[in-house]
């Protein structure tokens, strides 16, 4: 009879409103009665980089029509808040003394209308005195011109600081027959969600606040918001309507959110708040932004014996999320797949005075990735051997018990070459190196590049587990509290997949709450990829604990003992075994239960570590030799993520992870001119790949459990990016370097590619 | 001003100022929520809804502009609780994740098969290139067009 | 993302758009499609007091075979451009050229006129009508007169219609089957060119317009003189930038963009399109 919904394409439970009426983001808020009145907040943003405000002029912004406010830091008596990870870097959330990016905000405007506050942003007058501004990240690190006085230097992290030591330089490599140097710059990306962030606050008669937030994890924005707003944090509700979007960079509440509470209580309304796509682009955390010096050494016969790694991380101009990830997940991931036997990696994280950078999409990991293979590649090359043979020589051979590596990570179970061969024979590995030897020989004006990737990353590595309630109710329907926090990825539909696998119960009558602090105050929310092994893991466990709740509600019932009594999934009903005919089903114990609490078990479940997904990519180009432009002609996947739930949701996150993967490599970057202003500053002239730039990506399944939970998951929603930035970039490289060419940084633009090629011949 | 526009079969008359935009309008004044508003810069399409039988980008056109014609959104494709086929290609297909870029998807992808019935892949991939996703990567958007266009 | 604020007037016919833009003068604008104007003044680029929509005058959509040449309404959109019949068969290259305009959203609503008239050298058709020879017809409070493309183009989203004029008419040369190439180079499908080329050749006669390639669209002469000369096309498409003042932006050095020209004029002069 009906055998396990696990491993199932289930369609996605969610669909049909998203489709039909749409999802219900922030914005579409109309009709919420705290909200309804509700003023808007604009912000006026800081048009120089780096420089001392001297003077804001309001009144004329403050006269115009429909203006019911026009407030400044010192308005609010805003106090320094110091980072928490250089707490002698400190700001106020609306800049008051000084300016350290373009698109910092100053003034916040409340108006009647949202075109009232856009007209009188023009009308509020801010004078600087502009000081030096540090883009490049080496002049930023040896200038004596400092974003935050306090910190000495705009050093404001260093991986010396934990303790860590520093690499030894060229000596390190004084036995390798083969040396290889590399600068690769791991370029800076802007994360663009489809929704950019948005926000409401309104103050209750019993002097709660109540905050709507786009955000990726409600809970960890109490604490922030009841600091800004000077109230315990039993006193903050955050809500989490549907978000269109995160990608990391809705992690962690930005000023303009957090000032929304205190914005309402001086003008006594409610306030809503919503940028638009230009202030996004400078005002949501960037990702990436990662200069990396690079040596590796080893043998002629391909074996590679010493790598070195120096990581200097753009912080932007804030000591957020940005600066750590260097040093507690690029490092950790430095050695990749590879059992490579000397590893040395600094990091030193430095601030500019540009956006501050986030996680995004992978998070410090694919750093780490794109760095090793980049340098196995270039190793490959210089010894003149295969990088496929290459890196097989060196991969740290299949392992079902943990394996420490000599930086000091515990990876879980892995098998690294067998995706390697997986991808491989699906990507027609063989015949594309054919077809690019023929191009090859013809001088064809379109040239082949294949690149391959080989990757471990890790995820789970945020929280050590995740809440999980599982509530049915009086007609047999079941409610799920998550602290997970989807914004995508489906929970609604997986959640119940596992719930249904515990208790029969249809998925079309479980629901999920997740985002609301009142309803669910203990979670992590969905980030680094933990929500289906922390937070789909809990709902595993507890939905199986609420079975056996029931069932001792089952032998209350039915007069037998707990042992005898069967649950049968298929008519989600209890019997005493044997006699089946006698049933109670699960609305008969909620409704038995309903004096005594209801039918309900909660629980924080933990796991004991992180996991390490793992995979391979392959890569095909072609590039046109004459104007250097790439075309992405095919792409393969082998991602091992461990027990696959749905492989519909599976295949989604892999193919848009590819996608951002592919993008870094070949098209985005964020710039700035030499004085701080942002030039890829919208959607028109930042290149956000669309469909007509990406082939369809042909994924190949692999599932190598893991022991640390129970449903045997790792995290995919990462694993894509990792592995497909480094596959593309080195397929460029690949299909030119038969002209010379032995690098190119992302991304690999037309002109770039072509500049490469006339340089090198 | 005052404009007359039919949204979804009900025709509305409301006065809007002239630099109201026609996503402002029907999100705004008529409470269609479902087109969303991406981008400032035309690009990413979110705001695509139908302005007489085709797809336009609702932000780059003014309500006034849309004075006397005919709008579909998201919300006016299910008829008596049946949906539209693309919705439901969408939907076997796993096209969305977050749902944001979704109904302009859907509706620039009506308009691209009323237009070209049996398009190739890379037909689908440039014809949506006004169009911009971040969670699917395209994929099963793809797809899913190619399985509406097959299915019909 | 929202407009300051305008007062918007609708034109019924072209005296009466005339005689409005007579009244408002510096301060009012044409409004066809938008999708060149919208754009600017969504980010408070261009803010106009007074919008004249005309894309109500009825009769200025049109595509007609004139005898010599195709006459285009100015009110003509992109989308009709370029499922054109007549134009497949008398214009071809300019059908193409509209097809690569935007994307389909864009060309549903932006017009021929309204793309020529904002004269913007990154645009796709007003070099492509200049490649062709077109002429521009321009109604005005004196009357009608005709423009030559090659007179119309005078700077920097400057075009030669004095402040009361309105473009109502588009007229192109018929092609008489001379083979064309439209290359558009760009980063994504939706961006505008980095470099684009419309070239047309019949015998030793030709017409090359660039894209992108200075502050107004180029005709690219000196290809055609060279081509007249009896050059091979390679060596004419050598002479691409002699007319050309590229600049230097995000997306390309003014170097790397002379490079693309004279490999994207040698394309298209191959009669190869992308």
């Amino acid at each position: 009879m009906g055998g396990s919904i696990l491993g199932n394409r289930v369609l996605r439970k969610e669909d049909p409103k998203f489709l039909t009426t749409g999802g219900v983001y922030v914005d579409d808020l109309l009709d919420e009665p705290a909200l309804l009145g509700a003023l808007h907040v604009t912000y006026v943003r800081s048009t120089v980089a780096h420089g001392n405000i001297t003077a804001i002029d309001t009144s004329d912004a403050a006269s115009m029509p429909g203006i019911v406010a026009v407030i400044t830091g010192k308005d609010l008596g805003l106090e320094f808040v110091p980072s928490a990870y250089n707490p002698a870097a400190t700001r106020t959330l609306l800049a008051t003394d000084k300016v350290r990016f373009v698109g910092e905000p100053i003034v916040a405007i409340v108006s009647n209308t949202r075109e009232e506050g856009e007209d009188a942003i023009d009308a509020v007058i801010i004078d600087y005195d502009v000081l030096p501004a540090l883009i490049d990240l080496e002049e930023a690190m040896a200038s004596s011109t400092l974003l935050y006085e306090a910190c000495g230097s705009n050093v404001v992290f260093d991986s010396m600081v934990l303790g860590l030591p520093d690499n030894t330089g060229d000596a390190y490599f004084a036995d390798c027959e083969v040396v290889v140097k590399g600068r690769y710059l791991n370029q800076r990306v802007a994360p663009c969600p489809l929704e950019v962030r948005g926000a409401a606050a309104a103050w209750g008669t019993d002097g709660r606040l109540t905050q709507w937030l786009s955000t990726q994890h409600a809970q960890g924005a109490v604490a922030p918001l009841a600091a800004a707003n000077g109230v315990d944090p039993s006193m903050v509700h955050v809500k989490t309507p549907d978000v269109g979007g995160g990608f990391g960079a809705k992690i962690g509440a930005y000023p303009e959110e957090l000032l929304l509470g205190v914005i309402a209580k001086r003008v006594g309304t409610a306030v809503r708040w919503r940028e638009t796509r230009s202030e996004s682009m400078v005002g949501l955390g960037h990702g990436r932004a990662q200069l990396q010096y690079v040596t590796i050494g080893g043998k002629r016969d391909g074996t590679v014996t010493h790598y070195q790694l120096w990581a200097i991380q753009d912080s932007g101009s804030w000591v957020d999320m940005g600066t750590i990830l260097a040093p507690f997940m690029t490092r950790p991931m430095s050695s990749g797949v590879y059992a490579i036997p000397n590893i040395e990696c600094r990091t030193t994280s430095v601030v500019t005075n540009t956006t501050p950078t986030v996680a995004y999409r992978g998070a410090g990991r694919p750093e780490a990735t794109a760095a090793i293979e980049r340098a196995m590649d270039m190793f490959a090359l210089e010894i003149g051997m295969d990088a496929v043979e290459v890196r097989r020589k060196n991969l740290i051979p299949k392992f079902m018990t943990p394996h420490t590596t000599v930086v000091g990570q515990t990876y879980d179970v892995g098998d690294y070459e067998t995706s390697l061969n997986k991808v491989l024979d699906a990507a027609d590995y063989k015949g594309w190196r054919a077809k690019q030897k023929a191009a090859r020989d013809s001088r064809a004006a379109k040239q082949i590049g294949i690149g391959v990737s080989v990757y471990v990353e890790i995820t789970g590595g945020v929280g050590n587990g995740e809440s999980a309630k599982v509530e049915v109710l009086d007609n047999g329907h079941a409610l799920i509290y998550t602290g997970t926090s989807p914004h995508g990825q489906g929970h609604a539909t997986s959640w119940a997949m596992l719930a249904n696998e515990q208790t029969g119960i249809p998925i079309e009558n479980i629901e999920l709450v997740w985002g609301d602090t009142d309803l669910v105050p203990i979670g992590t929310g969905t980030m680094g990829s933990r929500s289906l092994q922390q937070g789909g893991n809990a709902v595993f466990a507890v939905a199986a604990e609420l079975v056996n709740k029931a069932k001792s509600v089952a032998a209350r019932l039915l007069e037998a003992s707990e042992e005898d009594i069967v649950l049968d999934k298929d008519s989600a009903s209890f019997h005493v075994a044997g006699t089946p005919a006698v049933a109670k089903t699960w609305a008969d114990l909620a409704m038995a239960e309903k004096q005594s609490g209801g039918l309900v078990h909660s629980d924080v479940i933990n796991v004991s570590g992180a996991t390490f997904p793992f995979g391979a990519h392959v890569a095909v180009v072609e590039v046109d030799v004459e104007t250097g432009k790439v075309t992405h002609i095919a792409h393969t996947a082998c991602d091992d993520a461990g027990k696959v739930l749905n492989p519909m949701l599976l295949e989604g996150q892999i193919h848009g992870g590819v996608a951002q993967g592919v993008a870094q490599a070949l098209l985005e970057e964020v710039c700035y001119d030499p004085d701080g202003n942002p030039i890829t500053s919208n959607l028109a002239d930042y290149a956000f790949i669309s469909a007509a730039e990406l082939p369809s990506v042909t994924v190949v399944h692999m599932e190598t459990p893991t022991p640390i939970n129970l449903i045997g998951a790792k995290g995919i929603g990462e694993s894509g990016t990792i592995g497909s930035t480094p596959a593309v970039q080195s397929a460029v490289i690949d299909a030119v370097s038969q002209f010379g060419v032995k690098h190119i940084d992302m991304p690999t633009t037309a002109e770039k590619v072509w500049a490469a090629i006339q340089s090198a011949r | 001003m005052k404009v007359t526009i039919t949204v979804n079969g009900t025709t509305h008359e409301s006065d809007v100022e002239p630099r109201t935009l026609l996503v402002q309008y029907v999100r705004e004044s008529l409470g269609l929520t479902g087109t969303n508003i991406g981008c400032d810069t035309s690009s990413c399409g979110a705001c695509s809804l139908h302005l007489n039988g085709e797809s336009v980008k609702s932000c780059t056109v003014l309500a006034v502009q849309a004075d006397g014609g005919s709008v579909t959104t998201i919300e006016g494709l299910a008829k008596d609780g049946v949906m539209h086929p693309m919705q439901q290609a969408f939907m076997e297909n796993h096209g969305l994740q977050c749902g944001y870029c979704t109904p302009g998807m859907v509706m620039a992808a009506i308009s691209l098969l009323d237009e070209n019935p049996s398009p190739t892949e890379e037909q689908v991939r440039i014809g949506l290139e006004g169009n911009l996703c971040r969670c699917t990567g395209y994929h099963n958007i793809v797809k899913s067009v190619l399985a509406c266009a097959n299915n019909k | 993302m929202i407009p300051a604020p305008f007062d918007y007037k609708r034109a019924s016919s072209a005296a009466e758009a005339i005689s409005l833009v007579s009244e408002y003068g510096e301060d009012a604008k044409f409004l066809a499609g938008g999708h060149s104007l919208l754009p600017l003044m969504k980010l408070r680029l261009a803010q106009p007091a007074v919008l004249i929509d005309i894309a109500r005058i009825k009769d200025l959509s049109y595509i007609r075979d004139a005898g010599n040449h195709i006459a285009i309404g100015a009110m003509t959109r992109h989308m009709d451009v370029e499922k054109s019949p007549i134009l497949a068969e008398h214009a071809p290259l300019l059908s193409f050229a509209a097809s690569h305009v935007g994307d389909p959203q864009v060309r549903h609503r932006g017009t021929i006129g309204g793309s020529i008239a904002h004269a913007d050298s990154a645009s796709d058709l007003p070099a492509t009508t200049l490649a062709l020879g077109a002429t521009y017809v321009v109604q005005g409070p004196n009357g009608t007169r005709e423009i030559a493309a090659a007179d119309f183009y005078v700077g920097f989203l400057e075009s030669a219609l004095a402040p009361d004029e309105m473009l109502t008419e588009i007229r192109v040369p018929k092609m008489n089957g001379a083979t064309w190439g439209f290359q558009k180079f760009n980063r994504r499908a939706q961006d505008w060119a980095i470099v684009g080329v419309a070239a047309w050749k019949r015998g030793t006669e030709s017409g090359v317009g660039l894209v992108n390639m200075g502050s107004v669209p180029v005709l690219a002469t000196s290809v055609a003189k060279a081509i007249a000369g009896g050059a091979s096309i390679g060596d004419a498409a050598k002479l691409a930038g002699a007319e050309a003042e590229p600049q230097s932006d995000l997306n390309a050095s003014a170097q790397y963009r002379v490079h693309l020209a004279e490999v994207l004029v040698r394309r298209a002069l191959e009669s190869t399109s992308n």
